[in-house]
């Protein structure tokens, strides 16, 4: 039993800290630390400087310019980036469609897609679901006929985060409808400015465009740009998903989002005294600290048993159910501490540039924003429920 | 990292795991519940013969040196076999207080024989208005010459009912909720003056209310400096709650292996039970409430024996409040999912679930960690 780390580990988070001192610009930092939201070119700014730096593909093999880093060091860098407010990577390209292409593309595709995601060139999103394909992503519908040397899509993909910016984005495509639902898929890597494909905004709750669905009408895709094998996409679909599964329990997500919020607590004003210090307030927080505390050693317990040759499997599953739950408690929380100034939507106050007068305190308007936009922890990769028939199948055996 | 026992841990809880498994049926648990001593002295003996009494102590005196992790170890196999023996009263809380407050003298006096079963000792912290408050003290003990004269009542004494040693808080000075003035007696629990409400615990022990009337002891059995006590209590009920917390995820490792057998036996409307996703969920929850167990309990052993700080003080707190919400979804959970048979005193399960309940009334309830972590809580 050790809960520490070794002196190699120790250095490398002194480096990754001092990278992040040097590095990070603050402008991003804070509009990360404060729930605000990042452009597109705060995105492609942060990615050129952890590129610069060989960071950036952290799940890759060194041979394609990823960076291979123990499952310690990856905790670390997590850890650390959370910690310091550093953008998550958008992880359509680098950290999903890249690690299929690695195991299951062709040399001319590693050779054509890999570098230009490193340097930023290509801005991929994700082709999964549809309309009458959410948790039962198998029974997809969008269609792909082989005519010659392409293949037609036909159909509508939705909840495309980020697809406004992308160029590219891989799709999960039925090309066989004679066999069972999850053995006519393939993978398919389609140009956004082939004719015949439409992105439409989706505003959610919050008001803000993150996803979107997008239309395909006769697009005629090369057939070059299948990976692997036809109708052997949902292999591959399922590998990508164990990548995304990685991480969605967020725990260094939750503890910056907790920090922020003992920050908040400590300005804001109850009874005459600070909020952190009501009996009711400071329960909450307690509650949810101490439940962050037994989730970041489940997590450690993972990643000590992936250093040591193990496999993650549906202990993700349970840490994805129980991260999402204690980052939605924090929001909530976070939420609360504003009191009546949850309501008014001042949007002008959420953008970082703002230099007027606050209606309240500086942090407070994008904190109602940004707790409804993360209702959607709990149901994106794989919903909680979703998550509970994994461990029921894989580990209890049900 | 690595958060696998050791291979000395390993033998350690396999040892105790065999003890269990010769010992421990269910039909002869509750043999042992039901006799008059509570439990079984054969079980006691042999946990002495074979060093696993002396675990926590030094080498010198036939122990271990060990600390959090191997008392873990022992007491998760305890719980496992749902275990009525007081090893965590005795050997954790009472030896743990003799050894940290008592002197050279005293030591050499009581330990041994703590180390080898052959001392049971009980420890009398709370009382009846203190509600888990071991600051909370209101039995009097008010100096004589020498001597110390106890005045008061103690309550719900796991084990003080069979015990040959009783370590008890008293008040030498201050106030009822001081830290300060808190003193430590060890007295014979035969002496004058002390008698014993003895009765059978919900959760298949025996305890005892204990009435201090007029109990006269020497000098000799003051534990450490007058009215300091209070932090070496503290410290010590922080090392028996990680042995608790071993102890709870022993009970709720069984309890949900119950469970899911019965998930995968019981049939109704022709298949079994556990092909319903609603049965299944909670499994699922019931198993992800064992592994935040697991956590906590990992990280208060590794705190148990590490001097006092906030920071120890916060990850013991944070563990009990876990362990008890957990254990208590557990049991809950678990009677539920098997319905009608979990109700039954003839089936195991239902003894596991009043265990995991109970453990929750033992040295301070979530609701009662909660509210000394959250005054711990740090603004940043």
């Amino acid at each position: 039993m050790n809960m520490n780390y070794t002196a190699e580990e120790l250095a490398f988070r002194d480096e990754v800290r001092a990278f992040l001192d040097a590095k990070l610009p603050e402008d991003i930092a804070a509009k990360v630390k404060g729930f605000r939201k990042l452009s597109k070119e705060d995105h492609q700014r942060w990615q050129k400087i952890l590129s610069e730096q060989g960071w950036y593909a952290t799940h890759w093999p060194e041979q394609y310019g990823g960076v291979s880093w123990t499952p310690v060091q990856k905790h670390i860098w997590d850890e650390e980036s959370c910690r310091y407010g550093v953008p998550r990577s958008i992880p359509f390209g680098v950290n999903m469609v890249a690690p299929v292409i690695i195991k299951f593309g062709s040399e001319e595709q590693k050779q054509q897609y890999l570098p230009r995601i490193l340097s930023g060139e290509d801005w991929w999103c994700q082709g999964y679901s549809e309309p009458g394909a959410g948790s039962d992503l198998a029974s997809l519908k969008t269609r792909a006929v082989r005519e010659g040397d392409h293949y037609i899509v036909n159909g509508q993909k939705t909840w495309t985060t980020l697809g406004q910016h992308a160029n590219m984005i891989f799709c999960l495509v039925r090309t066989n409808t004679e066999v069972k639902a999850q053995e006519g898929i393939s993978f398919l890597l389609i140009d956004m400015n082939t004719p015949g494909i439409t992105v439409r905004p989706i505003i959610t709750l919050d008001g803000e465009h993150e996803v979107n669905e997008v239309f395909f009408e006769d697009v005629k895709v090369p057939v070059e740009n299948l990976v692997g094998e036809e109708d052997k996409g949902w292999t591959y679909a399922k590998y990508l998903l164990t990548y995304e599964r990685t991480g969605l329990a967020g725990i260094g997500l939750s503890k910056a989002a907790l920090t922020h919020l003992k920050q908040l607590a400590s300005r804001r004003v109850k009874n005459g005294n600070p909020l952190i210090q009501d009996p009711t307030f400071s329960q909450r927080i307690a509650q949810v600290e101490i439940d962050l505390m037994a989730a970041a050693i489940s997590n450690l317990r993972i990643v000590a048993s992936v250093e040591g040759g193990g496999v993650p499997g549906a202990e993700s599953s349970m840490l994805k159910v129980r991260g999402t739950e204690i980052r939605q408690a924090i929001n909530d929380l976070a939420r609360r501490a504003i009191g009546p100034y949850a309501i008014p939507f001042a949007e002008e106050e959420m953008d970082q540039a703002y230099d007027g007068e606050f209606l309240s305190d500086p942090d407070a308007a994008p904190l109602a924003a940004h707790y409804f936009n993360n209702r959607k922890l709990s149901i994106f990769g794989g919903s909680n429920e979703i998550q509970k028939n994994i461990v029921s199948k894989m580990i209890l055996g049900l | 990292m690595d958060f696998r026992l050791n291979e000395e841990q390993q033998m350690l809880q396999d040892t105790v795991a065999r003890l269990v498994r010769g010992e421990y049926s269910f039909e002869k648990r509750l043999e042992y519940s039901e006799s008059e001593l509570g439990f079984s002295e054969s079980f006691w003996k042999q946990l002495g013969e074979l060093g696993l009494m002396a675990v926590p102590f030094p080498e010198e005196l036939g122990g271990f040196g060990g600390t959090g992790v191997e008392v873990q170890s022992v007491m998760t196999e305890l719980g496992r076999g749902l275990c009525i023996e007081p090893y965590l009263q005795s050997v954790v809380l009472g030896g743990g207080l003799i050894s940290q407050a008592g002197n050279e003298q005293q030591k050499e006096q009581w330990l041994a024989g703590i180390a080898t079963g052959e001392t049971q000792v009980a420890v009398a912290l709370q009382e009846p208005q203190s509600f888990y408050n071991t600051n909370d003290v209101e039995t009097t003990a008010e100096k004589a010459g020498s001597d110390y004269v106890l005045n008061g009542r103690k309550a719900v004494v796991i084990g003080g009912h069979s015990a040959d040693l009783l370590v008890v808080s008293a008040r030498t000075a201050g106030n009822s909720r001081d830290a300060a003035g808190i003193s430590l007696f060890v007295i014979d629990a035969n002496a004058e003056g002390l008698e014993r409400r003895s009765y059978p615990t919900i959760d298949g022990a025996k305890g005892c209310d204990l009435f201090l009337n007029n109990v006269k002891v020497g000098a000799d059995a003051l534990l450490g400096n007058e009215g300091e006590a209070a932090d070496v209590i503290e410290y010590q009920v922080g090392r028996a709650i990680s042995a608790l917390c071993g102890e709870a995820v022993g009970v709720m490792e069984v309890a949900c292996d119950l469970t899911l057998d019965y998930l995968k036996q019981r049939k109704q409307f022709g298949v079994p039970i556990g092909k319903f996703q609603v049965l299944q969920h909670r499994m699922a929850d019931m198993m992800s409430e064992l592994e935040q167990a697991r956590s906590m309990a990992i990280l208060a052993a590794s705190v148990a024996d590490e001097p006092q700080s906030d920071e120890r003080r916060r990850v013991i707190a944070a563990a009990k409040n876990v362990i008890s919400r957990s254990a208590q979804f557990i049991s809950e959970k678990g009677v539920q999912s098997h319905g009608g048979i979990g109700m039954t005193w003839e089936y195991n399960f239902a003894h596991y679930a009043k265990r995991l309940v109970m453990i929750n009334h033992q040295l301070g309830d979530d609701d009662f960690h909660l509210e000394r972590y959250a005054a711990l809580l740090e603004a940043n």
